[in-house]
Parts: C-alpha cells; structure tokens; sequence
C-alpha cells in the first residue's frame, strides 16, 4: 500500500459533500440543458449496472452462485422493488448455493 | 411557539428516518465486508461512511483502495458514482425557502441520498431543515455503524457467510435499477447495453488492463452520453415544480 487510507477517505468525503453542496447553495434556478439533464438522469443506472455486472459473478468465488443471485435478485427487484427484502434474498441465494452446488 | 414546532418537525424526521436507518444498516453492513477485504479498519470504515453518506460512491472508492489506485482516479471515480446527487441537490435547490440561512442549506445538504432526499422531497411546501435534521439523526449513525460493524464482524463470520452477505451491496444496485426499468424503456435496455459493455470490456485487450474504477468511469461517460444524445429524457420535472409552486 504506496496510498494512505486517510487520504482517501477525504478526497471522497470532500468531493461527495461539493456535489450535494454546490447546487443547494448556488442555484436559484433549474438546469435547463437537454443533454445535461438527460445525461444525469442517466449515469446512475449506467454506473450501478457496470458495478454489478461481471462483478457479482466474482464476488462468491462460484460464478454459479453469483448468476443465481443475480437471477433471483433481477426478478424480485422486478415484482417487488424492495430494498430490503432483494438485498437479502441474493445473500440467501448465494449461501444455498454455494452449500448445494 | 417556534421553538415547539421545531421540536416536533425534527421528531417526525426521527420518525420517518428510522426504516431508512434500518435498511441502511444492512446495507452498510455488507459495505463493511467489502471493505474489511481493502484492509480497512473499523474505524477507518466508520469515517468513511460518516463522512460520505453514499452507497455505490463507496463502494467505488472501496474497490479503488483495493486496486492501490492513484489519488486522481479515487476523485473521479467518486464524482461519477455520486453524480446523481448533483441533480437531487439541484432538484432540491428549488423547493428551499427563497432566504433561507445559508448554514440550514450547507447542513441539509450535508446528507443528500436517494431515501433522505426522497423523503424531504416528499413533503409539501417549503425544505423544513429540522425535518431533514431528525431524519439525520438516527440515518447517519445507522450507516455509519452498520460499515464498522460489517468489518468487525467479517472477521469472526465463517468465510462463507461473509462471501454470501457481499451479494447484498449487488441486490441493493439491482432494487435500484431495474425497478425504474420497468417503466422507462430506454432505461431496461440502458441496463442490459451496460451489463454487456462492462463484461466484454473487461475482455477486450487494452480495456482489460484499465482498473476496474477507470472502466466504470469511461463506460458511464460514453453509454450515458450516448443516451441523452439519442434519447433525451423529457422528465415530468416541469409537472413536479408545478405542483411544487402549487403546494409552496
């Protein structure tokens, strides 16, 4: 480890707090451009996706029990839409599946 | 007078904050696992939640301290997992008191997440600071918590327990997304196009040896980009400020 954990820390805090802060403070009025908008709208499905997929294939060590979970988890959030109740699904999921296959 | 309703104000934040308090501990639990695998300490888990509030944000800089990775590549990484805050925070913006104190927006700010945001958003009129304050109160600790608490007990739970509760973080970014997708088109396909994008780039050579963090940077920025580009999203924002102006 040639980076200190601290610094991290902080950078992250600081330039989560500036994206919070700035418009809160400063705007009076709403963002008009199109593309901007649209854009925002859609980076956060776009990065969460890109974190989850392959990701949670590695994340058990069985790339069977990832896929499971991740079946299980796509449908539920599908019928549902519960935070809670999805998140804890994929743990049991991956847990039988990791003791059965 | 005042000083009562704002006692009362903040104990309805108290009231409504606990489920989301709940549901954050769980989530950060599993956080506390991921980290506790970077080789963070409980304390320096606790810090990092306190002080950053933000799931799929830390969990990008978790996977960035993991990976070494340099300073410059921990900010950006952070700026793009979080920038949805951006647009809450503006969305926000307009529903404060015009001359509202510039400490209550600095403090309210402070702690802009999709449930918090969600439910001060919620209610009508007027940003009422000692809402989100209670709410805060019992939100923060949750999370806060629930990191430094994954990362102690990640150590004393048997290795296939730990590896199964990781899983958590993943359905939590999928009660996320694919919900919405429902509704938006653009968005479902938006989900399948990233999955694809972000397993066959990791294949492909020269895009195979970028950390994992850089990938995620570079795939948000060209399939978002593409998308407002193709189809601009035309919210019902207009709508919702409306009635906001109406209730206000």
């Amino acid at each position: 480890m040639s980076h200190n954990i601290y610094i991290y820390i902080l950078l992250a805090a600081l330039v989560s707090y500036l994206l919070r802060m700035v418009p809160v403070t400063l705007f009076k009025k709403p963002i008009r451009n199109r593309f901007v908008r649209s854009f925002l709208y859609y980076v956060p499905y776009v990065t969460l996706s890109v974190m989850t997929f392959p990701a949670i294939l590695h994340a058990t060590g069985s790339a069977a029990a990832g896929a499971l979970a991740l079946a299980v988890g796509a449908v539920l959030s599908f019928a549902t839409g519960s935070l809670p109740l999805v998140a804890s699904a994929c743990c049991v999921v991956a847990l039988l599946a990791q003791l059965i296959l | 007078m005042k000083q009562k309703n704002r006692r009362q104000v903040f104990l309805e934040g108290v009231r409504d904050g606990m489920p989301i308090c709940f549901g954050y501990f769980a989530v950060s639990f599993s956080l506390g696992i991921a980290a506790r695998n970077a080789g963070l300490s409980p304390f320096q888990g606790f810090l990092m939640s306190i002080l950053n509030n933000a799931s799929a944000g830390q969990y990008a800089l978790i996977t960035t301290i993991a990976a070494d990775a340099t300073y410059a590549e921990a900010i950006i990484i952070t700026l793009v997992a979080n920038a949805r805050y951006l647009l809450m925070s503006t969305a926000m913006s307009q529903r404060f008191r015009p001359d509202e104190k510039l400490g209550h927006r600095l403090l309210v700010s402070y702690d802009i997440t999709d449930e918090l945001f969600g439910i001060a958003i919620a209610r009508p009129g007027y940003i009422d600071p000692f809402y989100s304050y209670g709410a805060f109160s019992v939100a923060l600790p949750g999370w806060a918590f629930g990191t430094a608490f994954g990362i102690v007990m990640g150590n004393l739970l048997p290795a296939m327990i730990v590896r199964s509760l990781s899983v958590a973080l993943y359905g939590m970014f999928l009660a996320i997304i694919i919900p919405p997708a429902k509704k938006n088109k653009v968005v479902g396909a938006l989900v399948l196009i990233s999955f694809a994008c972000s397993y066959g780039a990791g294949l492909m050579p020269y895009l195979k040896d970028l950390s994992e963090g850089s990938r995620t940077i570079l795939l948000t920025v060209i399939i978002a980009s593409a998308a407002a580009l193709l189809f601009p999203h035309e919210e019902e924002e207009g709508a919702e400020s409306a009635k906001w102006e109406v209730e206000a």
